[in-house]
């Protein structure tokens, strides 16, 4: 067999992670909404995320596990080196995971601190997410310079998961929370656009390497496409929730859908920066590699389950489309 | 013992959430099956007392896999953060285990769990039924497979060498290794009666202030008759796995028995204060012969000592007296397990002495379950794989203030989880089943 494991892996760990920064991305961000909503509002938010996020956050657990398992030299570098940030975004993602049952079953002032705790929860967790791919992207310099431009993407990486949320809302509510929703989308939207033209200008000063990398005429100007095709899908997100702000007739879909365009133009910019390191400037994806036999045998088992995964991935999408009503998260 | 160590350190924050985690999962495994129960009732007879039995235990189920959930997510960043040589020595082994137990249980269930909890009005009744019976066996086969992972460490078999990298010769080997059934069995078993002391209890404290609540009498009933089942066969089982373990780990064995020294016709030390220093036991209590005749079926047989694994031999005091815990609260768990199906049989009322007794014991089985895992892991020390791994030489180097921070986070964040999963459990339990509980009067409340 002379495919390329180390390469196959490289891209369905990227895939998973992809996959799990839209996925959880949308519920993190419609956690980090919650502030702007009224209980009522809230409990609706909540049950538009209620059925999926447990779903969404696996896609983390097979991202760090394809890391461990393909990778397994670059898992204790990566892991280890983003230790802090890493135990931070564990301890939101736990708040948050219990809150969606204690904001509703625990009572009185219980039931408020959990409520908090939730959007508390969402936020430190994609914050931390954010610190994390800007120390990874700049393969764990330090300097204060680095630092700073970590939190930059932290910040960056919550305008991009309240755009996701909100844009989500949009889709699955109607009414005045749907209107307050576009207008939160919007918001993210500027907040996006700020956030990755100055983690775009930051990186190539940051990293000599992504600058070689994008800065190589002639293949910059191929390379342009990405930045415009994002553009494209920012104007259209901007387009269609300026239609429906003036409550014009619009696709509902069209804001979540392009929000996700830009997440995936982002990523595959990303990839194209970082492809063949797994550890910037230090370990390539060949040196990290884990061995052929351990490779093939997780191959084979992925390829038989990603089928039934995905159908009955959509499967439970389908099972909740539409928009979600009060009461909609009993059980 | 320094204590800011990282070695220390490291393990200190590995125990606190691995023990933390597994209280969760060896909760949720059992109690599935009782929904799966509840709800299989439900569908037959069309009672809606099953219904309201169903939707209670879903709610206790729910907060209780979402602990683990997220708990768990904490683990598996903890491999990395805490114990990188791990990967880097048997990450070939280790890494595809974990890959297939979230590919094939850890999506299965946490998909089908959103149809189960949020989809009754949603999708035909039988394709609840089916997401139900889904998430158990996602749930169980994410036993599975990190049961094996946790029994290959033990007693690691099908792997070999390649250019100096331990690599996987026969992965059947490697799943099935010689403790694997064992335990696995052991942890299935001990898993259902948790639950079934959890169902029990709940049920029990619920009756102490509504005697009356039919549902819960029934509970009550499903729970001691599980447990009924299940704790002779654990005893059984337990016995089988005591026997593999001496044959594959004595020196685990001796740490058990507290036995310092190779003999013929060991004593079985029924109580004693293991002393370290001097290598001896203080103040021991012992039926002469007691543990050749368990262990090797002989008075007069032999079974090694502590002296024969020096210095490769666990620490004794914990893994003695976390046995002693384990056997004396399985022990009692039998007993009062029989004495409740007999006294609630054909529908008999309860005694309060009786329904104090259950609702003491709610929890009995995280004490055992926790008790039996520290036997085994701090029996295999100092190992991390046996024969292969040291602990001390996976631990990573993470500094001792990284990880005295992350620590404190972590307990506090615990912390809080704990005290509120046990305020809204005990509230869920005192409110019980019948109407006017909260998924009705949520409703009305919330909106």
């Amino acid at each position: 067999m002379s495919l390329d494991l180390p390469v196959v892996f490289a891209a369905l760990m990227g895939a998973a992670v992809l996959a799990y920064v839209v996925l959880d991305g949308y519920d993190l961000g419609v956690g980090m909404l919650m502030p702007a909503a009224s209980r009522d509002e809230q409990d609706l938010m909540v049950a538009s995320i209620g059925p999926f996020w447990d779903a969404n956050e696996t896609w983390l657990v097979l991202g760090v596990g394809l890391l461990l398992v393909a990778f397994p030299a670059a898992h204790g570098v990566v892991l280890g080196a983003l230790y802090l940030p890493v135990a931070a975004m564990l301890v939101g993602l736990m708040l948050r995971g219990v809150a969606f049952e204690l904001r509703v079953k625990a009572e009185g002032w219980h039931a408020e601190l959990w409520n908090w705790l939730f959007w508390a929860g969402s936020f430190l967790a994609a914050f931390a997410q954010g610190v994390m791919l800007g120390r990874y992207v700049t393969g764990f310099e330090s300097g204060f310079g680095y630092y700073l431009f970590a939190l930059l993407v932290g910040a960056g990486l919550c305008g991009g998961y309240v755009l996701l949320g909100a844009t989500w809302l949009v889709l699955r509510t109607e009414r005045e929370l749907q209107r307050k929703a576009v207008a939160w989308a919007r918001w993210g939207l500027l907040w996006v656009a700020l956030g990755v033209a100055l983690v775009s200008l930051a990186t190539p000063l940051a990293s000599e390497t992504v600058r070689a990398r994008w800065f190589d005429y002639p293949r910059t100007l191929a390379l342009l496409l990405l930045p415009l095709a994002s553009a494209v899908a920012w104007f259209w997100v901007w387009r269609s929730t300026g239609t429906l702000k003036r409550g014009a007739p619009a696709a509902q879909w069209a804001p979540f859908a392009g929000a996700v365009a830009i997440f995936v133009l982002a990523f595959i910019g990303l990839g194209y920066s970082l492809f063949p390191y797994v550890v910037m400037d230090r370990l390539t994806i060949w040196e990290a590699a884990a061995h052929p036999s351990a490779l093939r045998f997780v191959l084979t088992g992925t390829l038989i389950v990603l089928p039934f995964l995905v159908g009955y991935n959509i499967f439970a999408y389908r099972v909740f489309r539409g928009k979600v009503k009060a009461g909609g998260q009993e059980h | 013992m320094d204590a800011s160590d990282p070695l220390i350190l490291a393990r200190a924050q590995f125990a606190l959430n691995i023990s933390f985690h597994i209280l969760f999962p060896s909760l949720t495994i059992g109690l599935v099956w009782f929904l799966v129960y509840f709800r299989a009732r439900y569908a037959r007879t069309g009672d809606p007392g099953w219904l309201d039995t169903y939707r209670l235990w879903t709610k206790v189920f729910a907060l209780s896999f979402v602990m683990g959930v997220v708990t768990g997510i904490v683990m598996s960043f903890q491999f990395g953060t805490n114990w990188p040589g791990f990967m880097l020595k048997v990450g070939n082994i280790a890494g595809p285990l974990l890959a297939y137990e979230v590919l094939v249980a850890f999506f299965l269930e946490a998909t089908f769990l959103g149809v189960m909890l949020y989809g009754m009005n949603r999708v035909p009744a039988w394709l609840h039924l089916a997401a139900t019976v889904l998430v158990a066996v996602g749930t169980t086969m994410s036993a599975f497979w990190i049961l094996a992972l946790s029994s290959w460490m033990q007693t690691p078999a099908g792997h070999g060498y390649a250019n100096g990298h331990l690599i996987a010769g026969d992965w059947f080997a490697v799943i099935f290794n010689p403790s694997f059934p064992y335990r696995f069995t052991h942890m299935m078993l001990a898993a259902g009666l948790t639950a079934a002391f959890v169902v029990a209890g709940l049920s029990a404290w619920r009756l102490l202030t509504a005697p009356a609540d039919a549902g819960a009498r029934r509970t009550l009933r499903t729970g001691a008759l599980v447990a009924a089942v299940i704790a002779p066969l654990q005893v059984f089982v337990g016995d089988l796995h005591g026997l593999n373990t001496l044959e594959h780990q004595p020196a685990k064995i001796a740490a058990i028995e507290a036995l310092w020294t190779t003999q013929r016709g060991a004593p079985l030390v029924l109580f004693a204060i293991p002393n370290e220093a001097q290598r001896r036991n203080d103040y021991a209590i012992e039926i002469p012969k007691g543990a050749a005749l368990i262990l090797t079926h002989d008075a007069e047989g032999e079974l090694k000592g502590l002296d024969a694994f020096e210095p490769d031999r666990p620490p004794v005091a914990p893994v003695f007296w976390a046995f002693r815990i384990m056997v004396g609260l399985g022990v009692s768990m039998l007993v009062l397990a029989w004495l409740g199906a007999w006294l609630l049989r054909g529908g008999r009322a309860p005694a309060r002495w009786l329904l104090w007794s259950f609702a003491g014991f709610t929890f009995s089985g995280w004490i055992a379950t926790l008790a039996g895992w520290m036997v085994t892991e701090i029996g295999r020390q100092p190992w991390l794989v046996r024969g292969i791994l040291r602990t001390a030489d996976a631990v990573g180097s993470i500094s001792g203030a990284q990880l005295g921070a992350s620590i404190t986070g972590y307990v506090v964040t615990y912390g809080v989880m704990f005290v509120a999963y046990m305020v809204v459990l005990t509230h869920l339990a005192a409110k019980g089943s019948g109407p006017g509980h909260p998924s009705t009067a949520l409703k009305g409340a919330r909106a």
